[in-house]
């Protein structure tokens, strides 16, 4: 388990970082760690490492006039420990608890966790759920996209070669909004079994398909019916105990006062 | 001797028992904690380089052609061999052993030669300068495969449709039936009989610190050095001796810091032999360090049995018969040198253990299947026998009517009742099923618990409690493997040496693997010459340095090691003291030792420190008597031989609650009495029940590997195969009824496998117990979200 041999680039500014994103061998590094386990085990051999950490550009929470901007680089630990979180993100607060352990929130980031686009990951389901903008750029323009259109499929997003996601923005939670998350692991820090985002109307699932799924909220009944036929199983749980658990989630996040 | 040579110290002197019995920290943890632990990978030696392994990506496939073209042109490449160039290095072995009547399995070479019989199989050896490239290379290996039917399932297997290995005839690697006679009559007669099928899923041991080996060849000396994450140094020394031909002399090996082992490193590897072969082969050191992803591939796995059992009973709650049928799939070889037959013949004997009913019938297969290989890991068979009985107990007890509790009550044999030969035909020394049961019923509040069950399920709250009752075999005799031919020892040495500044150095063959042996063979030193712990420094690990002895496994270290460091500590003392009476020119009787010094038995007053002594012996024997000797150094070595097994005892209770919503299971917390004889360090024997009660609820509940259908590992990582986490671990409440064994001075029995036995069927008694108002039942291991949901009929 040794990644192959790599170069390493970490730029100081974003033109810089653009300029070597053109090789179309080169791979964003973030908090690493989706990326460094999958090169030690050889599933993705980039010629090129850019180690965006350095860029101040993509750090740090701020509150804007209808939304709290995230920078790309903010890792799980400092959402998890933002005041401003808590008051207008309530879901993100919530969910941002059942993201990995420890010591990956320690260094896992935000934008790292969209870009990948893991279909039991926490963060994609919460920026469909909160109907959020993710800013993206390139060497020339910046560009926004609403969550819903930003995740395409298993581990696949808008994203395009040459382009960094530098921030995400949730719109802040108005007086009455309901925010409800919820999700299954066998142990605390798994990647989810199924999980549930649910924000007012939209309820938003989890590792029930390649990319989050949107619910519309109608009876208990009919947005029951609304799930997935044959979601994937995963190793331990087949497409009908998903459904099933799935299921039981839409129900205890409609039962949450 | 026995328990009357307790307290420690010289008869007549003072009642404590010096160091035995208390909580100290050991010796090594801050060592290890600040990151100064020297394991195997640790090492830096010159020329190293370093083996990495092409394994067979079928279940079973036979090697066509193996093209290194390619990859020996990378960079760094020393060389890459086929299983024909090692075996020129290395000759093949067969696991059986002659007590266990029939086993039989294949010749097995260190890399396979012209056929993989399991996925992860080596077939080629891949040295380079390092690591990294040595990997480079792997990937341009290229074979031609083709393809043999794999045998995946057990049945399958038994039927014999499909055989493994042609020359065997049969998949049947070994055979056993056991029968008291009087089973049939016992069941027509019965009122109650009860009868379950339990399934247990394939799993293995996780360590810390994965396989590692580096073998140094020296061909001035043919002499070899092996560094080695082992339990069991001098077994290896005489392996690699044999099936390299080496004599036994001019082989060392040194294990230093090992990081966890649980069973995993007792056995042979393949990938480790040739290790050893290419080091003789490239006349250089050679290492091989296990990723991760091999060592699900490769390391042991345990357990995967299949068994039905039936239970007959009276009305009145008299267990009067056990018979069981147990199919048990071990991969394609037994393992060399203990073989995988050992825990399906413990299932065999254990089942049932803690009763005293007297008829029983048990029949055994072991069967080979194309998946990795399984044999002994931490608890052998126990896990398995323990559920079974406890299983089918409750399930007599429900159709009786009757609190488990109770009815346990009054099968369990009576603490009066020993020396006992029970039915399977092991004979305990001393064992106390009913103080330990009552001190659980205690402990846990068991009424209370039971009063609160049946409230919170009227609020539709399923609660469940669990009980297991158990015993374990422990300090095994020759009867578990010399008997068998195997070049295992069943015995340990300890030498103490006296340094001229009065600090105590143990040398002992028994080893560290992360447990605490050394620190208990501190205090026991320490209590034994009269020393402070400080004073005290072990060494094990090093066939070199150390007596020869058996090492880690069985639960031994305690009993038989500690045994030898005590009897070897006596002895020192003794002979402190004549040196003591010569130098003050007292008689011997009127001296003691005690706090680093020599001093007068009846009145303590200090008469000599211990450095003096040692400047006298050691600098100035000249101003001793002409004819005297000092002998500073002691050597002393302890088997078991009284009793085939040291058998001890224990009840563990399991307190869960069902989601029958999710098929979750919340672990609320956890019992486990033990009596494991005389306790050396309550804090190191707690940290041992706690750990085993991990791992084994680690079985009942998360770990399984599993194999596709066409023989592939399909959750060989550490994001897939679920080991347990501190985050949904109960609290484990411990404690403990002390009856030493009369056998040793010591009295101690093993403890480190308590906790794996018990909890797989405690947790199981308790999901069933929370299901009971449902009419449902679970009997599959691991206990899985989809299998309760199954058994609730949701999915
Ligand atoms: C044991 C374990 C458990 C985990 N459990 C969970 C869990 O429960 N839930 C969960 O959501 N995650 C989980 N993770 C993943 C973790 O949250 C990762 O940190 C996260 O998915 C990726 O963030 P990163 O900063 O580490 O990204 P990296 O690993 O550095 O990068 C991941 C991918 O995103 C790309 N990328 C990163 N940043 C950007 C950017 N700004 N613009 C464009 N592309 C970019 C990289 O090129 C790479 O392809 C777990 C990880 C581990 C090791």
């Amino acid at each position: 388990m040794k990644a192959a041999a790599f170069a390493y680039l970490k730029p100081a500014s974003l033109p810089e970082a653009f300029a070597a994103l053109v090789n179309p061998h080169a791979k964003v590094l973030a908090g690493g760690q989706s990326l460094i386990p999958a090169l030690n085990m050889r599933l993705s051999s980039p010629e090129l490492l850019v180690d965006i950490t350095g860029l101040p550009d993509l750090a740090g929470i701020s509150l804007q006039a209808h939304s709290i901007k995230i920078g790309a680089l903010t890792t799980h630990a400092q959402i998890e420990a933002c005041e401003l979180v808590r008051k207008h993100v309530p879901l993100l607060a919530q969910a941002v608890r059942h993201v990995a352990h420890a010591a990956i929130r320690n260094r896992g980031t935000i934008g790292g966790s969209l870009a990948l686009a893991d279909p039991a990951a926490e963060y994609p389901a919460c920026a469909v759920a909160l109907d959020s903008v993710l800013v993206i750029r390139n060497k020339a323009t910046e560009r926004r996209v609403k969550a819903e259109r930003f995740f395409k499929g298993l581990f696949e997003t808008d994203l395009k070669q040459g382009e960094l996601l530098v921030a995400v923005e949730f719109p802040l939670a108005k007086a009455g909004d309901k925010s409800v998350f919820l999700e299954l692991t066998r142990r605390h820090g798994d990647y989810a079994i199924v999980g549930l985002a649910a924000h007012n109307e939209r309820m938003v699932f989890l590792g029930l398909d390649s990319k989050p799924v949107l619910l519309q909220k109608k009876t208990l009944r009919q947005t029951k019916d609304q799930l997935p036929r044959n979601p994937p199983a995963d190793l331990y749980h087949s497409s009908a105990t998903k459904r099933h658990l799935a299921g039981v989630l839409l129900e205890r996040a409609w039962n949450t006062p | 001797m026995g328990r009357a040579e307790l307290p420690l110290h010289a008869p007549g002197t003072k009642l404590e028992r010096g160091y035995i019995g208390r909580s100290v920290p050991r010796p090594n943890a801050k060592r290890l904690l600040q990151g100064r632990g020297a394991y195997v990978d640790d090492l830096r030696l010159p020329r190293l380089a370093h083996v990495v392994f092409y394994r067979s990506p079928h279940a079973h496939a036979r090697i066509k052609k193996l093209q290194f073209e390619k990859s020996l042109k990378c960079e760094g490449v020393i060389g890459i061999f086929s299983g024909k160039d090692i075996s020129q290095y290395c000759t093949p072995w067969v696991g059986v052993l002659a007590h266990l009547k029939g086993i039989k399995s294949p010749p097995q070479h260190a890399v396979a030669i012209d056929r993989a019989c399991w996925q992860g199989e080596a077939v080629a050896a891949v040295v380079a300068e390092t690591r990294a490239q040595a990997e480079d290379a792997l990937g341009l290996i290229e074979v031609q495969w083709e393809e043999l039917p794999v045998v995946m399932d057990m049945e399958a297997s038994l039927s014999g449709k499909e055989v493994i290995h042609k020359e065997l005839g049969d998949n049947i690697c070994f055979a056993r039936a056991h029968d008291t006679g009087g089973v049939d009559e016992a069941f027509a007669r019965a009122d109650v009989v009860v009868e379950e099928t339990f399934e247990f899923g394939r799993h293995t041991g996780v360590c810390l610190e994965t396989r590692s080996i580096l073998a140094d060849y020296n061909a001035a000396e043919h002499s070899l050095t092996v560094y080695h994450s082992t339990q069991a140094p001098h077994m290896m020394q005489d392996i690699f001796s044999r099936h390299l031909d080496i004599p036994e002399a001019s082989v060392r090996v040194i294990a230093r810091d090992v990081g966890g082992s649980f069973g995993i490193k007792v056995h042979v590897y393949p990938d480790e032999m040739a290790t050893a072969a290419l080091s003789v082969m490239l006349r250089r050191p050679v290492k091989f360090v296990a990723d991760r992803l091999e060592s699900f591939a490769t390391d042991i796995h345990a357990r995967e049995h299949k068994v039905k059992i039936r239970l007959a009973a009276t009305r009145a709650g008299e267990i009067l018969a056990f018979d069981l049928d147990d199919l048990t799939a071990i991969g394609p070889y037994s393992v060399y040198p203990r073989t995988s037959g050992i825990e399906g013949n413990q299932v065999v004997n254990l089942t049932g253990g803690p009763y005293k009913h007297q008829k029983y019938r048990a029949k055994l297969n072991v069967v080979f299947t194309n998946k990795n290989v399984t044999c002994q890991y931490r608890a052998v068979g126990h896990p398995i026998a323990v559920a079974l009985t406890e299983g089918i107990v409750d399930k007599a007890a429900a159709k009786l009517g009757m609190d488990p509790a109770e009815f346990r009550r009054r099968n369990l044999i009576a603490d009066e009742a020993y020396p006992y030969t029970f039915p399977s035909g092991v004979k305990f020394e001393k064992l106390s099923h009913h103080k330990c049961l009552n001190l659980l019923l205690e402990k846990m509040h068991y009424q209370e618990l039971r009063q609160e069950q049946i409230q919170l399920r009227e609020k539709n709250i399923f609660r469940g409690i669990g009980l297991a009752a158990m015993i374990e075999v422990t300090n095994p005799s020759p009867a578990f493997y010399g008997v068998g031919g195997a070049r295992i020892s069943a015995q340990d040495g300890a030498t103490l040496r006296l340094e001229p500044t009065g600090m105590v150095t143990v040398m002992c063959s028994v080893t560290e693997q992360g447990q605490g042996t050394e620190g208990i063979f501190a205090q026991i030193a320490a209590s034994a010459v009269g020393v402070s712990l400080d004073k005290v420094r072990v060494i094990t690990g090093d066939t070199a340095t150390t007596p020869y002895g058996g090492g880690t496994w069985a639960s031994r270290g305690a009993g038989i090691g500690g045994e030898a460091v005590l009897q070897s500590g006596r002895a020192l003392r003794s002979n402190m003291l004549d040196i003591a009476a010569a130098i003050l020119q007292l008689d011997k009787n009127e001296l003691d030792i005690a706090d680093d010094s020599v001093v007068h038995r009846v009145t303590q007053e200090k008469k000599l420190p211990l450095e003096e002594l040692g400047r006298v012996a050691y600098f100035r024997p000249d101003t001793l008597p002409m004819d005297f000797q000092a002998e500073l150094t002691v050597t002393r070595h302890y088997t078991p031989r009284q009793y085939g097994f040291t058998f001890t005892n224990g009840i563990q209770a399991s307190l869960v609650e069902v989601d029958v919503d999710t098929g979750f299971v919340k672990l609320l917390k956890h019992w486990c009495v033990e009596d494991s004889g005389t306790v050396i360090n309550p804090m190191l024997v707690d940290e041992q029940l706690r750990g085993g009660v991990v791992q084994g609820i680690g079985a009942a509940l998360y770990e399984e590997c599993l194999y596709s259908p066409e023989g592939q590992l399909l959750n060989g990582n550490m994001a897939d195969y679920l080991v347990p986490m501190a985050a949904e671990m109960p609290d484990i409440v411990c404690a403990h009824v002390e009856t030493p064994t009369l056998q040793s001075q010591l009295g101690a029995k093993g403890v480190g496998e308590a906790g794996t036995a018990g909890a797989p069927g405690a947790v199981m008694n308790a999901i069933n117990d929370a299901l009971a108002p449902l009419n449902v039942r679970v009997t599959a291991m691991p206990f899985t979200p989809e299998r309760i949901l199954k058994a609730l009929a949701k999915v």
